[in-house]
């Protein structure tokens, strides 16, 4: 199972690390150093890497490489989710995970790591627990446990532990009861130079805060289950319910998580709600290059699209741009020959649109590669693959809770090629 | 008020500092010090000498303190084990402590304090433990037995440990379950042999209940347990099956991906008739496609299995092609593999958009990236027949981008393409040839070269282009020479008037003025052709060449069935069996797939169980991965490489390799046994005459081979065979034999460098093996091993290694490595090289033991077309230490009883029936262990033929 965990941070000093077995020398990490010296940038780091006695199973996450060593064979995903939940908790209980928050918090987030696992075997993993077993700094309770002199680490089995029901805990007190439901979808999709759609997909999750006292059950429906074909659901969810009624059937854990996240594939029509109409030409003996931008809606069902931001990596020959938005700023960096352009809202009567000129290195041939435009935005209010929740019961509990429900779509990863 | 503040230092000196707060009086303030402390270790500062004081702490009802002296303890117990003791106290106490949470944590910490006498004291509290009322407990206490194991597994089974976890697999609480299962599957790992877990449809359905309640990493603990079962039946199959297929619904990736491996275990075993078997394919396409919306890291691991799972059963994601598709930002190491699975998707009905996706990659400003994506393109008109015009006018579009890699890249494809479709493109050669003076790769020149000379006929100046690169020969690379010389060959061959002169050039240059043995020895051969017979020249160089499949690239079957088995695991990432690279091959029982039947026997006997890797050819040696793109193209425009010929010009190959070896020997500059192939003698005895061949006699080892064998006093040796080709091991070829003189067994070994750069350091590894075999000295390579040189080394073997039951009993799994990689093979011993000299049994012991051994041990075989009569046989047997202890004569026949004794002390009892005049004799083993009968039959056969 897992060995040792090493963190590193981007300029290669390992600044924490914890062993669930035996010592492992940190020299072991040169061979990560070596692949890291491979790889131009941090993400291309490969995240197997086998050393002459050891595995090291990496994530790169906020700046910081989550380094895992294992030695015997350990599925790796296992070892990779393991390091996704770590980054996971970090952030819950410091609010950000960064180098300086983790070395200012180095003894609880020792105390974490020794409670997530046990003999490199997981133990508690979920959030509602390990906050019972050690709670998360406060500055009001770092001032209470200077004065009292108690303790952050809970002297208590937590509750639910060892229940049918392992993510919540019990005796959860409430005054206003509350449940808020957001529905996410992100688009991801290439969109070839004549604007038509190579691929496109929808990755859609669904977020939840729930802040309700008891043991509530809650059901979610649907108006149109059909479009869930491939979901993943938090264990809370009753699967043989999900199975023969189309119902999310539920006793959520306390505070925020992901109810379920879908997958929308490529198959079903997925609308685009964007196009993007560009025109950039390079000549081969101009120094001078054209370069022209133009979005607007699609499909967008009546529905503003917020947000909106192109960026672009253009050739290396390109020595700088002049340019003119219609609306909102731009900026080249000369050196990274990256672009980008915050247009902010797009306003169907008055298309933004980017137009200018490009500088090229005089003399050079003109570049071999078209420059891609990686696409941001955001609709309000608006699930694009059309799911829509249909009603939230509770059972269980006697009060009445406070109910919402949000939509959003964005984009994912967005790409039009030029 | 950060934590921060505990690393900073003063002046005086942090460690006495802290040495004075740890034993303060106040609570608060050795707190701070303890934190200070753990602070420091966790930056990996060497805080060992606070170890008393630390411990001192340890007596505490703080259990934020008793934590971190815990944490602490975990970490330098070892160093300081005599100090260690103090500490135990306190933690028997805490094991009765009322509070299960610090029952738990007493016992936790235990197991992790690896100290010798620490342990003697844990089993006691341990025991309580896992019989606590409290689940919590026992399910700490079931990971606890683990870590013991680790440490002194000894104690651990003496103790009844192993027997106590089992138990707490039929436990009532699920988490208590998955616990029991993951400990038990650690420990199994170390101890393969071991029937730990031990399945039964009992168990089975107790781990199928608590799957559907135990945590996600519990999940994954019984899933991975129960893709080691083999259900009895199909329908038991299926309902194993319908009983998984909801974890695929799971948000953890870790859950699916192992629930995918027992569903494609299980399958195996389902009736493709069957409408379930249609339904759970469309079942798994889903969560692999979710799989690659996940992070990047999850998403590679992800896309080596549906790699795997793609070759296995391509109908499952025929249809999502486009998922694969890559996105510019996409990193490297995903951008790879999703190109790798595009074209092993690639089908006659999309492959139009995968030409548009790859012509678009080819732009990409990711070098490596271009040039797979270029390469894919060639793939891709190999395997799609329909598709190769469109691909070609694809790549001539690339070239007309001009940009260079591009070019070059694409100009080596279309050298494949023409392979596979030979006479059907050549118009595209005038264009290609307007590229010539861009080519600076050695591989595109060698290409541009095989393309020219391959069309010579068609080529108006041929010649002349082949003329322009003679210029500069000296300074091209190997590959360019050899092909240069064999294009100019071809070109002579085609059009003898015009280009005399050429030819005659460029064979003065290849055997004159060349220090490189291949491109003189393929230089001589050619001329001697020529010389001689222009005609089978012709026949030759001109021979018909064999097409290059599409298929090359895959994995090979039953690896592949090995490898659908670890789906999930590191296997599975580096798509090699884990015995040929989990840390010291600990113990690897290959897995193999069930059979599709319903028969509830077949698993239970070894002979009939699917054996993970075919018996015969036994070279279970693991084509690399890495890339596989460039080695399915890889002409013999590299070094020479032995196997099947890929090559354009397969025959002069062949005839360059013999007479090539030939030469070398000749030349045979290096001390040891050149002339002696077949057996080198061990180190301890004398030389017998015979074996002073001449040295330099390269041609006579042919014909040394017949006569030599069998003179040498001593067991039968095999004739060496190659045990692991040069075309997968990166050009080291090794052949080797195994003997047994005077007592000492040795694998006589010959390396041979195949490929251009010289290898060194030298080292052999055995896995553990039925019989224990183990080098008895290091593989001792006194030079460096140059190009096309042989080497034969004699490695003293003893059979006091590890054991371990392999499948084939005698079946050795060898890993050798040198400078340059480490290489698997797996070989096949005799087994008479473990029988020893003393096997001589006395007759009354024999009659006793033969009578002892119960009759269902006997195992009778025939062996037929032997010639030789009763004494002649008795004499043979005897070289190699089956000895008779008694004959007889019944009825005309003539009755040998036989005794043997094998290295680890088992005796086999044979009684041989030999009748005058008929050359089949009947052999009848008698054996404690009937296992190895087989075996020993073999040994007879191979002896008394040989």
């Amino acid at each position: 199972m897992i060995h040792s965990l090493f963190l590193i941070n981007s300029s290669g000093d390992i600044f924490l690390e914890k062993h669930w077995k035996s010592v492992v020398s940190r020299s072991v990490c040169d061979y990560f150093f070596e692949a890291q010296e491979r790889a131009t940038e941090a993400e291309n780091v490969p995240p197997v890497i086998s050393t002459p006695h050891h595995y090291l199973l990496s994530v790169y996450r906020h700046k910081i490489f989550f380094v895992a060593v294992i030695q015997t064979e350990v599925p790796p995903l296992f070892v990779i989710e393991f390091l996704h939940r770590v980054v996971d908790t970090f952030q819950d209980y410091f609010g950000v995970c960064s180098e300086p928050v983790i070395k200012d918090n180095v003894v609880v987030v020792y105390e974490v790591l020794e409670e997530m696992l046990d003999n490199g075997f997981p133990l508690a993993t979920e959030s509602n627990i390990l906050k019972e077993l050690i709670k998360p700094p406060t500055i009001l309770r770092t001032v209470v446990n200077t004065i009292t002199g108690s303790t952050n680490v809970g002297d208590q089995l937590p509750t639910g532990q060892l229940s049918v029901v392992p993510w919540r805990r019990t005796g959860v007190k409430y005054t206003n009861n509350e449940a808020y439901f957001d529905v996410i979808e992100e688009i991801d999709a290439i969109i070839d130079k004549s604007g038509s759609t190579v691929t496109a997909e929808i990755q859609g999750v669904i977020d939840a805060c729930v802040k309700l006292a008891g043991m509530p059950d809650l059901t979610l429906s649907f108006m149109n289950p059909r479009l869930l074909d491939d979901v993943s659901f938090h264990p809370c969810v009753r699967f043989k319910r999900w199975e023969s009624e189309r119902i999310l059937s539920f006793i959520p854990p306390d505070g925020n998580f992901r109810l379920l996240s879908y997958h929308v594939s490529a198959q079903n029509l997925v609308a685009i709600p964007v196009y993007v109409k560009h025109n950039i030409s390079f000549r081969d003996s101009s120094s001078l290059g054209r370069f022209e931008i133009t979005v607007g809606p699609k499909q967008t069902m009546g529905k503003t699209i917020e947000g909106v931001t192109l960026s672009s990596q253009m050739p290396r020959g390109v020595l700088n741009m002049s340019l003119t938005p219609s609306q909102g700023t731009h900026t080249f960096d000369p050196v990274t020959k990256m672009l980008s352009w915050d247009v902010g809202k797009i306003n169907p009567q008055k298309l933004p649109s980017l137009k200018g000129t490009m500088s090229l290195q005089a003399g050079a041939s003109k570049p071999d590669e078209n420059p891609t435009i990686n696409l941001q935005f955001k609709i309000q209010q608006l699930a694009i693959s059309g799911l829509k929740v249909n009603r939230l019961d509770m059972y269980g509990e006697k009060y009445k809770p406070f109910k919402g429900i949000k939509y959003m779509t964005k984009a994912g990863k967005f790409q039009v090629r030029t | 008020m950060t934590d921060s503040k505990y690393f900073t230092t003063t002046k005086k000196g942090e460690i006495f500092e802290l040495k004075a707060e740890l034993n303060s009086d106040k609570k608060e303030k050795k707190k701070e010090a303890v934190k200070k402390v753990i602070a420091s270790m966790t930056v990996g500062k060497d805080v060992s000498a606070l170890f008393p004081d630390v411990v001192n702490c340890m007596q505490t009802d703080n259990l934020e303190l008793k934590k971190l002296v815990y944490l602490y303890l975990m970490n330098y117990a070892k160093s300081q084990p005599d100090m260690a003791i103090m500490a135990v106290n306190t933690f028997v106490k805490d094991c009765e402590d009322p509070n299960p949470l610090i029952r738990a944590l007493a016992v936790r910490t235990m197991g992790c304090i690896r100290v010798d006498k620490i342990t003697e004291y844990l089993c006691e509290p341990l025991r309580k433990c896992l019989k606590d009322e409290d689940p919590y407990v026992r399910k700490t206490a079931a990971v606890c037995v683990a870590k013991l194991h680790d440490i002194n597994a000894q104690l651990v089974e003496d103790q009844g440990f192993l027997d106590t976890l089992k138990d707490l697999i039929s436990d009532s609480n699920p988490m208590v379950v998955a616990n029991a299962v993951a400990a038990l599957s650690e420990i199994a790992e170390s101890h393969p042999s071991s029937n730990l877990l031990d399945l039964n449809p009992q168990s089975i359905n107790k781990l199928l209940t608590a799957l559907n309640e135990c945590t996600e990493w519990g999940q994954i603990f019984i899933l991975d347990c129960l893709a080691n079962y083999t259900p009895k039946d199909d329908r038991e199959a299926q309902s194993i099956c319908e009983r998984v297929t909801p974890r695929l619904s799971h948000a953890n990736s870790a859950v699916v991906l192992s629930a995918v491996k027992v569903l494609m275990k299980f399958m195996e075993m389902l009736s493709k008739d069957l409408d379930y078997y249609g339904t759970l394919l469309k079942k798994l396409a889903p969560p692999l496609v979710t799989l690659l919306s996940a992070e990047p890291e999850l998403q590679y691991v992800a896309l080596r299995n549906i790699n795997l799972i793609v070759q296995k059963r391509p109908e499952i994601l025929k249809h999502e092609m486009k998922v694969f598709f890559v996105k510019y930002n996409d990193p490297i190491y995903v951008k790879l593999e999703k190109l790798d699975i595009m074209i092993r998707l690639a089908s006659q009905a999309n492959i139009a958009q995968v030409l548009a996706e790859l012509k678009e990659y080819a732009t990409e400003v990711d070098v490596d990236f271009v040039r797979k994506a270029v390469r894919a393109i060639g793939r891709c008109a190999i395997k799609v027949e329909q598709s190769a015009e469109r691909c070609v006018s694809t790549l001539l579009d690339l070239i007309q981008t001009k940009v260079n890699y591009v070019v070059q890249e694409a100009i080596v494809v279309i050298k494949d393409i023409f392979r596979k479709y030979p006479n059907k493109y050549e118009s595209v050669i005038a264009t290609l040839c307007e590229n010539l003076d861009s080519l600076d790769e050695p591989e595109a020149r060698a290409a541009m070269i095989w393309i020219v000379g391959e069309y010579a006929e068609r080529i108006d100046n041929a010649d002349e282009l082949l003329e322009s690169f003679l210029e500069g020969f000296h300074d091209e690379s190997t590959q360019v020479q050899l092909q240069l010389l064999t294009a100019i060959v071809k070109l002579f061959l085609k059009k003898p008037t015009e280009t005399q002169e050429l030819v005659q050039q460029v064979l003065s240059l290849a055997t004159q003025d060349s220090d490189n043995p291949d491109l003189r020895d393929r230089g001589y051969i050619y001329w001697r052709l020529l010389s001689t017979d222009p005609v089978a020249a012709k026949e030759v160089v001109l021979a018909e060449k064999p097409l290059i499949s599409e298929e090359t690239d895959l994995i090979e079957p039953t690896l592949l069935d090995e490898l659908i088995c670890y789906i999930g695991t590191l296997a599975s990432v580096y798509h090699k069996p884990p015995s040929a690279f989990v840390e010291g091959g600990r113990g690897v029982v290959h897995k193999s797939l069930p059979p599709r039947t319903a028969s509830s026997e077949s698993t239970e006997s070894p002979e009939t169980a699917p054996a993970g890797a075919p018996p015969g050819e036994q070279l279970d040696v693991i084509p690399t991965q890495g890339d596989l793109l460039g080695d399915l193209l890889n002409l013999d425009l590299g070094p020479p490489v032995s196997g099947p010929p890929l090559a354009t010009s397969s025959v002069q190959m062949g005839a360059v390799d013999l007479l090539g070896s030939g030469l070398d020997s000749l030349m045979g500059d290096e001390p040891e046994g050149i002339g002696t192939p077949n057996f080198v003698s061990p180190p301890a005895t004398a030389v017998p005459a015979n074996l002073g061949a001449p040295m330099g006699s390269g041609l006579s080892d042919l014909f040394d081979l017949t006569s030599g064998v069998g003179t040498l006093s001593g067991s039968y040796v095999a004739p060496k065979a190659v045990w692991l080709p040069a075309m997968k091991a990166k050009g080291l070829e090794i052949s080797g034999t195994f003997t047994r003189q005077v007592g000492s067994i040795s694998m006589d070994l010959q390396l041979t460098n195949k490929a251009l750069q010289v290898m060194t350091d030298f080292a052999i590894q055995f896995n553990r093996n039925s019989f224990g075999l183990a080098p008895a000295a290091p593989l001792q390579v006194h030079a460096p091993l140059s190009p096309n040189q042989t080497v034969e080394i004699s490695l003293p073997l003893n059979t006091v290694g590890s054991v371990m039951k392999m499948e084939p009993l005698n079946n050795l799994q060898v890993a050798v490595k040198n400078n340059i990689d480490v290489f698997y093979f797996s070989t096949l011993y005799p087994l008479h090289i473990l029988f020893v000299e003393d096997g001589k049994m006395d007759r009354q012991m024999f009659l006793a033991t033969w009578k002892d051994i119960p009759n269902e041990n006997e195992a009778q075989f025939q062996i037929r077309d032997c010639p030789l009569n009763a004494e002649a046989v008795s004499s043979r047997l005897q070289s190699s230490n089956i000895f008779t202890v008694a004959k007889r004569n019944v009825e005309g026949q003539d009755m040998l009883y036989q005794s043997l004794k094998l290295t680890n002390g088992i005796w086999v009892l044979a009684e041989l029936r030999i009748q005058p005049g008929n050359p089949s004799f009947m052999l009848s083993l008698k054996c404690r262990a009937p296992e190895v009968s087989q075996h020993v039959y073999q040994a007879y056969e191979t002896i008394l033929k040989n």
